[in-house]
């Protein structure tokens, strides 16, 4: 990085075509495949890292990932207010769609919209495992 | 914090809009927003109270084309200006990777405007990094009121520009004066900045 910009910057963040093409069949088999609509991997900053989903989704992502990560953030300051390091569970409930939220680590979110075809029981299984998974990719 | 995608060549890079509150921040972004409105696909989103002030922030997805073969996304985001929103201020700034200053140039706003430029350097602190290294481009708004006292360039450029020596535009968020090359100015100082990742 040139000497006109903070140390902490972008490096961490630029995965690899394979570490990106490991994440996106992750998000795909483990999750879309179980029925859920559309899958995001977000950063906190609100960027897209991965984006998949059924074909059949015509969200706009940008919205949603600056919003997610918003609202993230904003959960988790609520967290530490009352005393908690997070509250684990983020999740909206809505009448055909729902938004899961979870973190992969200090950097990056998963979202996850599912409708009434995924339990919510499901989903979180679902999604523990994915982010094993992904922690396993990142950490190579 | 940009996000670099090698698989898609694709850059997303976050620009966030700064200031005292009642500054002007959304109204240079629905500017771009009305002006570029067949280039930006999606809605811009205001998360507002009643009184229509910026509550959380505004967002604005604005795709600007290949630059060095990659596909450029600016997200251009706004803070609330007001004292009281501080602890969401710094959530917006998280991952900033360059900043506009909208300075209000009424002369009853300039302690204001001193005030939510240090606010910045210490928010900007908390993430480790320096006003002094990050994009920074300043912008004098409401150049265009004629019934109040302004004040006068030099006058704000020794208040907030002293020691940054940055680009500054006296400009108007309402009129549309100088908001694009204020928009193009942070945009080429961010791209500069990341330049050295790109190659």
């Amino acid at each position: 990085m040139g000497s006109n910009y903070d140390d902490i910057s972008f490096s961490e963040y630029t995965l690899g075509q394979e570490q990106l093409d490991g994440i996106e069949a992750i998000l795909h088999e483990d999750l879309v495949e179980s029925g859920v609509n559309s899958v995001l991997l977000i950063d906190m900053a609100g960027n897209i890292i991965a984006n998949r989903d059924n074909g059949q989704c015509d969200h706009d992502v940008y919205s949603l990932a600056a919003l997610a990560s918003a609202n993230f953030a904003a959960v988790d300051t609520m967290a530490k207010l009352v005393g908690e390091q997070e509250f684990s569970l983020l999740f909206h409930k809505g009448e055909n769609e729902n938004i899961h939220f979870s973190k992969i680590n200090p950097e990056f979110l998963l979202i996850s919209i599912f409708g009434k075809n995924v339990t919510l029981g499901l989903l979180r299984l679902k999604v523990t495992e994915a982010i094993e998974k992904i922690n396993r990719l990142l950490e190579k | 914090m940009a996000f670099v995608n090698m698989k898609t060549k694709e850059v997303q890079a976050k620009i966030v809009f700064y200031g005292p509150g009642r500054g002007g921040k959304t109204s240079n972004l629905e500017y771009i927003y009305s002006k570029f409105r067949e280039r930006i696909k999606s809605e811009m989103v205001s998360i507002k109270t009643h009184g229509d002030r910026t509550l959380f922030f505004d967002f604005l997805p604005f795709d600007i084309g290949k630059i060095m073969g990659y596909d450029v996304k600016v997200q251009l985001y706004t803070v609330p200006g007001q004292v009281k929103y501080d602890a969401t201020r710094k959530l917006v700034l998280k991952g900033v990777d360059g900043i506009v200053f909208v300075a209000d140039s009424q002369v009853e706003q300039r302690k204001k405007n001193v005030l939510s430029l240090k606010n910045l350097q210490e928010n900007l602190s908390t993430y480790k990094k320096s006003i002094f290294k990050v994009p920074l481009v300043l912008q004098y708004n409401k150049r265009d009121l004629k019934d109040v006292p302004l004040l006068p360039i030099e006058v704000m450029d020794k208040d907030l520009n002293s020691q940054l020596k940055v680009p500054s535009f006296p400009a108007s968020a309402v009129t549309g004066h100088n908001v694009v090359p204020t928009l193009k100015k942070i945009i080429s100082a961010t791209m500069a900045s990341l330049q050295n990742v790109l190659k």
